[in-house]
């Protein structure tokens, strides 16, 4: 039995999101799933979902959904002042629609991105082993083919999910940790692991880069979020393309970086500063345009024991 | 601070779960037999934790997962493939040419008046300069199953557009600077149109999904309207203001 959420408006960019496209980069696929895997992360983690079930990533907001069917439900993620049939509803926590019940998403008043999660997940068929949808590459989400919400589409989840009465039971109790309550209004200091073109800045670009506040400019997408700031110099120009990961810290011509998200391409030639680790990923996909951030350095292991300890209380439940 | 470049090849720091491997540092079809030999042994000795892995021209990225294998861990092991390394003979055979059919025509391939206009040559030689060469797939990337191919003839030398079209459709024959590529989907793009092919480069449905894969060659082979439309191709002229 599959339950049904219809949207009534889809604001304008929301998509479903598991926790990525994997295996398939060497075609020039690209990875996709959720900016803010913490977010997204603690959405699934609220109704007992296992890692990496499919999610609505709700961009700036404006989304509204009706239930079809009884449903759990959680919100994580940029504050879009939620309503239930015009009754506020508070992030960071479950709730329950009844079939009929209105979910209404205002414009995010804090952070960017809001991660809406169902007990169970959503229900989507896979692309190559993924739901996560990439419009770029016309690959996933609700309908496959990379498109985003649009009115009156339907996203399925399984009834049978909720029906359970151990999942009635925990989910109203589980809370977030206290520690994990996001602060997005705060200036965020994004953890990078130094890469290998990072000898080839000259000093007072590495200075300045570290010293110095970036702004997050409004040309930022998916694919990459564009820093303002002071002018970075590399005494390389260019590269052989060459792969890239998440959260590349690529310097174009301009000298301003571009840190590369989830859709960002495959390959690419710019140097590169370094890396941001995947929690500093998370946290610059909430930043809004304008918004300071600092960049500081970290090593690959302290970046690897992070993201364990991470996955770890994600995994725990100890907040039962 | 030493800034003297290191010795090749070496493994340079990509991030949390993720090396550079650095084999060469320069564009040569002789790289390929390396750079497929690594990725087979990377496949071979990472097993389970090998989440990605993309080469290119130069180079191979190892992704690993970073809840299994320690940063450092994955160096090591980096570092006996690399030692135990040797190229791929078979990635110079020349079995298998993979012959791409293509329409060269002004109405779906415009910079095919702008390359005449550069180089002072007929269209007809163009086309036989474009489809004589075998090339060699140096990297996949940009968008699923769009193949960078090397090396064209000096003389097609062209540089990309100044300004990217909106839409380029599917199919269509591109060169920039000089290498060539095939659309496999309409996308954004600005390198020069020559013609269109009606092979489909990326399909859900063939296991390899796509047909041009990193070391593969490949020969463009000219046809007619009529034959491009029997193998399916869509004629569909390009829009004017997409000129």
């Amino acid at each position: 039995m599959q339950g049904l959420l219809t949207v009534i408006k889809p604001g304008p960019l929301s998509t479903l999101q598991d926790a990525g496209r994997v295996g398939v980069r060497h075609l020039g696929i690209s990875q996709g799933g959720p900016a803010d895997l913490q977010a997204w992360g603690w959405a699934n983690w609220l109704l007992g979902n296992n890692w990496g079930s499919p999610t609505l990533e709700i961009t700036l907001g404006g989304l509204t959904l009706v239930a079809e069917q009884r449903c759990h439900l959680a919100l994580c993620g940029a504050d879009m002042q939620p309503q239930v049939n015009g009754q506020p509803l508070t992030n960071n926590q479950a709730f329950t629609l009844a079939a009929g019940d209105e979910l209404q998403l205002g414009m995010a008043k804090c952070g960017v991105r809001a991660y809406l999660a169902v007990a169970g997940g959503f229900i989507a068929k896979p692309v190559l082993g993924s739901v996560a949808c990439v419009m770029r590459d016309q690959l996933g989400g609700h309908l496959g083919d990379g498109s985003k919400l649009a009115v009156g589409d339907t996203l399925a989840f399984a009834s049978s999910a909720f029906s359970s009465s151990h999942v009635a039971d925990f989910i109203p109790r589980r809370q977030l940790p206290v520690g994990a309550l996001p602060h997005y209004e705060q200036a965020a200091t994004l953890m990078m692991i130094p890469g290998a073109q990072f000898r080839f800045f000259d000093d007072l670009s590495l200075i300045q880069a570290f010293n110095q506040p970036w702004r997050v400019d409004p040309r930022s997408d998916r694919m990459g979020i564009r820093l303002q700031g002071p002018m970075l110099h590399c005494n390389i120009g260019s590269l052989i393309s060459e792969g890239l990961t998440l959260g590349a810290v690529q310097v174009p011509p301009s000298g301003q970086p571009i840190i590369l998200l989830n859709d960002r391409q495959t390959i690419g030639g710019y140097p590169r500063l370094g890396t941001l680790t995947p929690l500093a990923c998370a946290r610059l996909a909430q930043c809004q345009p304008g918004q300071k951030v600092r960049l500081g350095t970290c090593t690959a292991s302290q970046a690897q024991a992070q993201y364990r300890e991470f996955r770890a209380t994600l995994k725990g439940s100890h907040a039962l | 601070m030493n800034k003297n470049v290191s010795p090749l090849p070496h493994l340079e720091n990509a991030g949390m779960d993720a090396w550079l491997v650095r084999l060469f540092d320069a564009i040569d079809e002789r790289n390929m037999g390396w750079i497929t030999a690594l990725v087979s042994a990377c496949k071979q000795a990472f097993g389970e934790l090998l989440v990605d892995i993309v080469p290119s021209y130069t180079t191979v990225l190892v992704q690993f997962d970073a809840l299994q294998l320690d940063h450092a861990q994955a160096r090591r092991l980096l570092q006996q493939v690399l030692r135990g390394l040797a190229p791929d003979l078979h990635a110079d055979d020349d079995t298998a040419i993979i012959e791409l059919p293509v329409w060269y025509h002004l109405s779906v391939g415009p910079e095919l008046a702008r390359l005449s206009q550069h180089t002072g040559l007929e269209i007809p030689a163009l086309i036989k300069l474009h489809s004589q060469p075998v090339y060699r797939v140096f990297a996949l990337g940009f968008a699923p199953g769009f193949a960078f191919m090397g090396t064209l003839p000096a003389q097609l030398e062209l540089p990309r557009l100044t300004q990217p079209r909106a839409q380029v459709p599917a199919g269509s024959v591109a060169i920039a600077g000089r290498q060539t590529a095939a659309y496999p989907n309409a996308s954004p793009g600005g390198w020069n149109l020559l013609g269109r092919t009606p092979t489909q480069l990326f399909d859900l449905q063939r296991p390899s999904l796509s047909l041009l894969q990193v070391g593969n060659k490949v020969r463009f082979v000219p046809i007619t309207k009529a034959q491009f439309e029997r193998l399916g191709g869509d004629s569909t002229p390009m829009a004017k203001e997409a000129y």
